[in-house]
């Protein structure tokens, strides 16, 4: 059984139509990456898998580990092994980046009917992982991304993925905005994270990540469809032409049902 | 006017009958304030919406009830007020349905501490209590402290002395209890800090049973020069009770005050804070937050005058309400002439978390001083969508990612008080108080477009 199926996925944000009919599937073990222009519906894809209400989703199934992911609440997705780590991390003022993450870690282990994590067992595995992404202990102390850098922002999405430890790992434009230094330890965290066991969707609209991030599987995301697939030379490629000639070419494609 | 000679008909004959067996009747002082209070009060009879003051609230409801005091009769065991413990508090006058209660009562004593009952102190020595009392709160300007002043008899009197510290919080608990009639209760508390002392004083208003009842308290704390002092006044009333309070604060020079209200029961309340900045370098913090539900109405009525130089204010008011609710927020500050180099900043934000909650936020700046710096803001909003789904995007559920938005909301003003046993009973009562806040209800899209927000410098 494949880990996630995406059969024919249609979904309308406010009347239009932004993917019309995504076929996907994803394996354990293995890293995705979804590319494609600006508006093509890479981040629309990404938040519907994470179970945002906000999209409708007028066709098609998604199945998680066998399950109806469409069914389940974002929660309840998060429990059973969906990650999202965001494009705009939310700034939550008033709420601590540990308390939180220690709040969201015993979530997920209730839901799945294990113990839950006291603060002297949390505490040395969290600080492995803050050393793992490079950083300061001084900013967990601090309200969640409140006043946090874009870089800062990012590597704490990296920082939660790593200690919620997901079966499936959305990471959606982790890259934009992000100096070399910060996109390094960004890859060093993510590729820590790579496991049999663990898919990987890396939504990118930049091939250069995936210098760092080496991908199984590259697809191409045009007008909402799934235009292109191949393999990490197909990034490479498209770095070199740009999306102009695939979007070209996708014009002729016949649309799907 | 009519209207005003039938409340004022009730309350003559209360008058007349209190004024026969009044402590302290003999001492002209007090008997001449009462009698010019309630010669106010026959005057104006009790505000309505066409005062400015009082635009957002209508008092209908307190002006055709036929209120008396309470019977002398209700005994309660000390066991019945255990829910209101306030653990490490340094000790705890009762009060019911007004009057002073002193088997329910502690007697501890601090040295420097004066800790006694009003109606105690104005048998036994009125002398110390004749140079504050019914000195500061206006009977002019505002009814209920004329009809308060009118009823002057019982409340808490806490005077600290001279570089006198009191690090556990004094606690004042109003209790109103059930009775076949409709109460009222007028609790004059006259709270003195002297020159460079330094405490906290929790004002406590809790009910027992359904009755309807009315509280109508006014305090007059004075802060002497340099003296640090927090007040906390905490409304947990039943859904139906009226709540009038007034704090009247008198700041000496450089005194330090902060005022914390924590408004989360009562049917009608009103919330009235009074700061006068009386010495040059006084620093006042007007911190609050009301929550509401069904069919709460809470009015929060700020009055902060500078009257001399160098002088900061802060006012933060968080609301948060839901179902019918409805919030006031009135923030006035006068800067009079002399106040030169006043510091006044007044901030009030809101959750609305259902379509018909309501609130009405209103600054009003008079400044006849021309170099002053004075800024006020207020948003309105509901739960951020974006931070909901951010937090159940990591596993934690709806209702628990509600409530921790909503405690953090809070937190604001949580973190504006200083840490101790004060806070930390505050603290608890927001977190148990907000947990029924959390449910999810759907809202209408058009709900969500009317959020707004306006900062302006003045």
């Amino acid at each position: 059984m494949s880990l996630l199926e995406i059969k024919n996925l249609h979904v309308t944000v406010g009347g239009h139509e932004i993917l019309k009919g995504i076929d996907l599937t994803i394996n354990a073990g293995e890293v995705h990456s979804i590319m494609g222009p600006n508006g093509s519906g890479k981040s629309t894809l990404a938040q519907v898998l994470a179970r945002r209400q906000t999209y409708e989703v007028t066709l098609g199934e998604v199945l998680f580990n066998g399950k109806d992911l469409l069914a389940m609440k974002p929660e309840e997705a998060a429990c059973e092994g969906v990650f999202l780590a965001f494009q705009y991390p939310v700034e939550i003022p008033g709420i601590g980046n540990t308390y939180f993450l220690r709040s969201a870690l015993n979530a997920i282990h209730k839901y799945r009917g294990e113990d839950e994590v006291d603060a002297v067992d949390f505490l040395p595995m969290f600080r492995e992982k803050l050393k793992l992404l490079e950083m300061d202990e001084k900013l967990m102390n601090r309200s969640v991304n409140e006043g946090f850098s874009g870089g800062e922002k990012k590597r704490n999405e990296i920082l939660q993925m790593a200690v919620l430890e997901p079966k499936l790992a959305i990471l959606d434009e982790t890259d934009s905005g992000l100096d070399i230094d910060a996109l390094r330890i960004v890859a060093k965290g993510v590729n820590a994270m790579r496991s049999p066991e663990r898919a990987m969707l890396v939504v990118t609209h930049y091939q250069r990540l995936l210098n760092y991030i080496v991908p199984d599987f590259v697809h191409v995301l045009v007008d909402g469809r799934i235009v292109r697939s191949g393999g990490a030379d197909l990034a490479l490629e498209l770095e070199e032409k740009g999306y102009g000639w695939i979007e070209d070419e996708a014009r002729h494609v016949p649309a799907s049902v | 006017m009519s209207t005003a000679i039938q409340q004022v008909g009730n309350y003559l004959d209360i008058f007349t009958e209190f004024a026969k067996n009044a402590a302290g009747q003999k001492l002209p002082w007090l008997r001449r304030l009462r009698e010019e209070a309630f010669a106010r009060f026959c005057e104006t009879g009790f505000p309505t919406t066409h005062d400015e003051d009082w635009r957002f609230t209508n008092l209908a409801p307190v002006a055709r009830t036929q209120f008396a005091f309470a019977k002398r009769t209700v005994t309660l065991a000390k066991t019945v007020l255990k829910p209101w413990t306030i653990n490490g508090a340094a000790t705890r006058l009762v009060f019911i349905d007004g009057r002073f209660a002193p088997e329910l009562s502690d007697s501890a004593e601090f040295a420097g501490v004066q800790i006694a009952s009003l109606k105690e102190q104005i048998a036994g020595n009125p002398g110390e209590v004749e140079g504050h009392l019914g000195k500061y709160a206006d009977i002019q300007r505002d009814a209920f402290c004329a009809l308060n002043a009118a009823f002057i008899e019982d409340g808490g009197y806490i005077r600290v002395r001279r570089g006198t510290v009191l690090e556990q919080p004094i606690h004042l608990l109003f209790v109103s209890t059930e009775t076949d009639i409709a109460t009222m209760s007028h609790p004059r508390n006259l709270v003195v800090f002297e020159n460079e002392s330094q405490g906290t004083v929790i004002e406590e208003y809790v009910s027992i049973g359904k009755g309807t009842a009315l509280s109508n308290s006014v305090t007059e704390l004075i802060a002497g020069e340099n003296a640090n002092v927090s007040h906390y006044m905490i409304e947990r009333e039943h859904r139906d009770a009226f709540n009038v309070s007034t704090l009247r604060i008198q700041q000496a020079r450089s005194a330090n005050v902060a005022s914390h209200s924590l408004l989360l029961g009562g049917g009608l309340v009103r919330n009235n804070v009074h700061p006068v900045l009386a010495g040059e370098g006084g620093e006042c913090l007007i911190n609050g937050l009301f929550v509401g539900a069904g069919r709460q109405h809470l009015d929060n009525y700020m009055y902060v005058e500078h009257a001399k130089a160098h002088c900061s204010s802060r006012q933060f008011y968080n609301g948060i309400l839901d179902g019918h609710a409805h919030g006031v927020f009135h923030g006035r500050i006068i800067v009079h002439k002399d106040a030169q180099k006043t510091d006044a900043k007044q901030t009030n934000r809101n959750l609305l978390l259902s379509d018909d909650a309501q609130i009405d936020t209103k600054p009003q700046l008079e400044i006849y001083a021309d170099d002053v710096k004075c800024t006020h803001g207020a948003t309105i909003g509901q739960i951020e969508e974006n931070a909901l789904f951010y937090l159940q995007s990591r596993g934690i559920d709806e209702t628990s990612a509600r409530r921790l938005l909503l405690l953090a909301f809070a937190s604001e003003c949580l973190d504006r008080m200083r840490p101790g046993v004060a806070r930390e009973h505050a603290e608890r009562l927001i977190h148990e108080h907000l947990v029924s806040f959390a449910h999810h209800r759907s809202r209408t899209p058009a709900a969500d477009q009317k959020e707004r927000s306006w900062e302006e410098v003045g």
